[in-house]
């Protein structure tokens, strides 16, 4: 079982929708932490634990990052502390994002984000199916797991919430640290160092996902 | 690795009480919602809804409240439908812990609230109810003189619009899913109408959730296999304690439809 160590764990709150779940979830984990969902720059750098969240349209989630200056802080922490990034957060840790018509994103792992396609087709061997499949990829689907402490007591091959219609291609196929698919690979988890990112929503993903997220609480940032 | 099908267990609330499901075993007074959400939870439920019948607006804090109390300790998606009218009902009920809110009447009355919800909200949580009753053919699978028409208000009021029009235009409006009720079997535990169910289901490129008839387990498996949906929704056979959410997705599993059985 992975301990928790963080003392304080900083959910960051750009205006970007519901953070309830999240704090809820981080808070089920780790009773003893403390879970503060803020955009305040000095209680972010000062926290353990770093969540960057996410939902919506990447357009306006980066309109806010920016204007915020979230990018700055994320940057800031990103050199030393634990960081997960969650569903659009971490879309806009990509390069650049093919949503609204082309938007950049903050680069922190080189890499696209793309639109699954009106006409997606499911691969009869990986989705069970060869025909055509929804958009969003919405529900609970596999992730094939890269060996990382983000996964620890999680079986591979569990299942996670997803809720998405733009997916993650990573330029370098080591910061794959989990893999998707739905009609075409994709990232279902990214990792360097002391960040690690998700598609799928763990405050969301039951058992699973609140693993994960103990793990996360539990993690010294050594990959 | 496919996309697992989704058990939806729903429940009415009234004024932040669950109104339906008085009878669980070993719960006389099921009317505490966050109970109910756990045990459906623990049961593994792959989302929870809830439809809000509070007849006021002004007692729906209390839904507020309730759906704060589960999003605490419920960590699988939750919708909350029912009296969503207005820009400021989905805020609300996003920031008290819900993922998704579901629209209907509204969007009947006024289809570009569905539009402004899913530009402000982004299309994952915006869910637009329909409530279709058929006007036209047998209803059996395949009867190419098959039509369904939109109900409001509880079923109450016909609108003149067909319901795999209106799905296709909901969805190019911004819905994310599409929860499909039919009324002329909701409640009355003779299965999906499976007709409904896979015209808007094949129509739509958005997730669909069949809902309404639901008597026993094998009509579950038949909304997937034969209904074509995404998801399937239920009430009553979770509420009395028929079955547990559990069997019915071993049920669903063993007539070869992807589950989360984890």
């Amino acid at each position: 079982m992975s301990k928790v160590i963080s003392k304080t764990c900083a959910v960051i709150d750009y205006g970007m929708g519901n953070l309830h779940s999240a704090h809820g979830a981080l808070q089920k984990v780790a009773p003893d932490c403390h879970i503060l969902v803020t955009s305040d720059p000095a209680q972010i750098l000062a926290a353990d634990h770093i969540v960057l969240p996410g939902v919506g349209a990447i357009r306006d989630c980066m309109g806010e990052i920016r204007a915020q200056e979230i990018d700055q802080v994320v940057a800031e922490v990103a050199k030393t502390k634990p960081l997960l990034g969650i569903c659009v957060g971490l879309q806009a840790m990509m390069t650049r994002s093919e949503e609204n018509g082309g938007i950049d994103c903050m680069n922190m792992f080189p890499g696209q984000v793309q639109y699954f396609g009106d006409n997606l087709l499911g691969d009869e061997q990986r989705d069970g199916t060869g025909g055509r499949l929804k958009v969003p990829h919405m529900g609970w689907n596999q992730v094939e797991q890269v060996a990382h402490p983000l996964w620890q007591d999680i079986k591979d091959q569990s299942r996670f919430y997803f809720v998405h219609s733009y997916f993650v291609t990573a330029d370098d196929q080591r910061q794959i640290k989990g893999r998707g698919h739905y009609g075409k690979p994709f990232a279902a988890a990214m990792g360097q160092d002391n960040i690690f990112a998700v598609q799928f929503h763990p405050e969301k993903s039951h058992k699973n996902g609140l693993q994960l997220l103990q793990n996360f609480l539990s993690w010294d940032g050594q990959a | 690795m496919a996309l697992a099908k989704r058990i939806i267990p729903c429940l009415d609330v009234d004024q932040g009480r669950v109104v339906k499901g008085v009878n669980f075993v070993g719960i006389r007074d099921a009317g505490d919602p966050v109970e109910v959400a756990k045990r459906y939870d623990e049961q593994g439920a792959d989302e929870i809804t809830f439809l809000d019948i509070t007849a006021t607006h002004e007692a729906r804090g209390t839904t507020v409240k309730m759906v704060e109390a589960i999003a605490e300790h419920v960590f699988i998606p939750l919708t909350v439908g029912g009296g969503i009218r207005e820009i400021e009902d989905i805020r609300r009920m996003l920031n008290a812990g819900a993922d998704k809110v579901s629209i209907n009447s509204a969007a009947v009355t006024n289809p570009d609230f569905v539009r402004e919800a899913s530009e402000k909200f982004g299309a994952q949580c915006i869910v637009v109810a329909i409530d279709a009753k058929r006007v036209a053919g047998s209803g059996e699978l395949g009867d190419v003189n098959n039509k369904w028409e939109i109900f409001t208000h509880g079923g109450r009021k016909p609108t003149g619009i067909d319901a795999v029009e209106w799905a296709i235009k909901m969805a190019d409006y911004g819905a994310g899913e599409i929860l499909l009720t039919s009324m002329d079997r909701d409640g009355v535990k003779t299965g999906f109408d499976l007709g409904v169910t896979r015209a808007v289901s094949d129509a739509v490129n958005i997730p669909v959730i069949a809902s309404g008839g639901v008597g026993n387990l094998a009509h579950l498996a038949e909304g997937v296999t034969l209904g074509h949906a995404d998801a399937v929704l239920a009430a009553s056979i979770f509420h009395f304690g028929e079955y547990t959410v559990q069997e019915a997705k071993q049920h669903m599993s063993d007539a070869g439809i992807v589950m989360r059985l984890d």
